[in-house]
């Protein structure tokens, strides 16, 4: 399809909740939300890694639950309250589980870290992973190519308990 | 992807009076959107269904409960009521794909996933599934993960989810509405063979849209087990599964349902086999006499004669398993 032939459908504006702030959007139907975040908003954080749900590098947080944006339409979270990694620490004071993966060095290249942050963040509203075992397994929709799993399981496990968003997370 | 045009409607009769062959509905998006990304599937159309009032999870006047479409796989597999009274439902979603994609996928959705062959998801080779009469190289590729029962000459597809492997069991029925109105299907006639027309999955009409499921009383909360073979510990497809409940009278066996994955173009049951352990007691013989009979017709092709012996080994595992008591 040419570009001239796209200008025939139509773009839509959407209106949602980006890490706390109110943002107005014309989006194209068929743009997802990664590529609005990366190249239309300039929050680089969030990862492409192979853009088809296998990797967990783009996970991003809707309405507290942990998602793959690469598989998420933009057009499809309007009204939706979005949180990245850029939305995580509370100005300089980083979030509990950014912390532990600093303390624990929970990487090594850091490319699926944001995803890895953002979905041990969802794991914790989720209040589902009792143990190490059930942490592994629940952070399975995470690769690391590094590595570094040993690391990171240690980072979350310690902080779990404390990264549950505010609303709707519950512990085990 | 392709552009297409967008729409979000707000009843089911909207959304049915868009939809034609060029249009889909996209619900969660965890199949649909990579299969376009592929350009496999190539859409004029998408009809946003995450509008419409099929959220619920209500009980039934006979003690069953239906399943609104659009209720998250994660949603469902932690929902009180389906942890209660159909555990095996809830393993078996918890067997599939990862916690980001069940907080996307719906219930509908999980049904009417695509295989994932190798050739069907690569644009550039022939395949009677995406395009009906260019043949299928997975019978003469690589099949390691293909079907060993009911695939045909033109089709070795499987079927991918492990959900519906527990629906098959449990003898779910598919809610769905058309242009033509309302009609209730089987969870056993809903998904097809591929015979000669495998581009067809299940008996969908193009304006058809699945609203709910619903299950049965019978949870088999005592005794169940999803057993699940797959090439790493989480996050792949099953190589072969199993779906067994049992409900027990001492140790003599009173109802029993047995469903596999992983290994046809839908999730396999033979009602003759389990009528054969009706009335038998719990014993590893008859387990084993079972998982021969479940694979008698087995045909395997050259990558795959494993899972024959893999889905026997399976089925008297989930079988002992589920006498023992249930999951987890």
């Amino acid at each position: 399809m040419s570009a001239t032939n796209q200008k025939d459908f139509a773009e839509h504006a959407i209106a949602l909740t980006l890490n706390g702030q109110p943002r107005q959007l014309q989006v194209q139907p068929w743009v997802t939300l990664l590529d609005v975040l990366r190249e239309q908003l300039d929050l680089v954080g969030t990862k492409k890694g192979c853009d088809h749900g296998q990797c967990g590098a783009c996970t991003v947080l809707r309405d507290g639950k942990r998602i793959n944006a690469c598989l998420t339409l933009a057009i499809m979270c309007d009204g939706a309250d979005l949180t990245t990694i850029e939305g995580l620490a509370d100005g300089d004071v980083l979030h509990p589980m950014q912390q532990a993966f600093i303390k624990h060095d929970a990487f090594q290249c850091g490319y699926c870290t944001p995803g890895q942050i953002c979905s041990a963040v969802g794991l914790a509203n989720e209040g589902r992973a009792g143990n190490a075992d059930e942490i592994k397994e629940l952070m399975s929709g995470n690769l690391c190519r590094c590595g570094a799993y040993s690391n990171i399981l240690a980072a979350v496990e310690e902080a779990l308990p404390q990264s549950a968003s505010k609303e709707g997370g519950r512990q085990p | 992807m392709n552009p297409f045009n967008y729409s979000k409607p707000s009843q089911v009769s909207q959304a049915i009076s868009l939809a034609d062959g060029a249009s889909r509905f996209i619900a969660g998006g965890t199949n649909l959107l990579d299969l376009m990304k592929e350009n496999v599937d190539r859409p004029d159309h998408l009809i946003d269904i995450t509008g419409l009032p099929l959220k619920e999870v209500k009980e039934t006047a006979n003690g069953g409960l239906l399943i609104g479409a659009l209720v998250s796989n994660a949603d469902l597999a932690w929902h009180p009521l389906i942890e209660q009274r159909y555990p095996l439902l809830s393993q078996a979603i918890l067997a599939g794909a990862s916690p980001q994609l069940r907080n996307m996928a719906s219930t509908g959705g999980n049904l009417l996933q695509r295989t994932r062959c190798y050739y069907f998801y690569d644009a550039a080779m022939p395949c009677n599934k995406r395009e009906p009469g260019s043949g299928c190289p997975a019978k003469s590729g690589l099949n390691r993960i293909h079907a060993v029962l009911g695939a045909s000459d033109e089709c070795v597809a499987t079927h991918p989810s492990d959900m519906c492997v527990a629906l098959a069991a449990l003898e779910a029925v598919v809610h769905v509405e058309g242009r033509a109105g309302k009609r209730s299907i089987e969870f056993a006639d809903f998904h097809r063979l591929p015979e000669n027309a495998p581009q067809r999955d299940n008996q969908l009409a193009d304006d058809e849209l699945i609203t709910a499921i619903e299950l049965p009383p019978a949870g088999f909360v005592s005794h169940h087990h999803y057993l699940k073979i797959r090439d790493r510990a989480s996050y792949a497809f099953a190589l072969v599964s199993v779906a067994a409940a049992l409900e027990l009278d001492g140790d003599v066996i009173r109802d029993v349902r047995l469903a596999l994955g992983g290994v046809a173009h839908k999730p396999w049951r033979d009602k003759s086999v389990e009528q054969s352990l009706r009335g038998k007691p719990v014993s590893r013989e008859n387990f084993v006499a079972a998982a021969d009979a479940m694979l008698r017709d087995a045909r395997p092709l050259a990558h795959n004669a494993f899972k024959i012996k893999l889905a026997q080994r399976a089925i008297v595992r989930a079988l002992s398993e589920a006498a023992v008591g249930g999951n987890v």
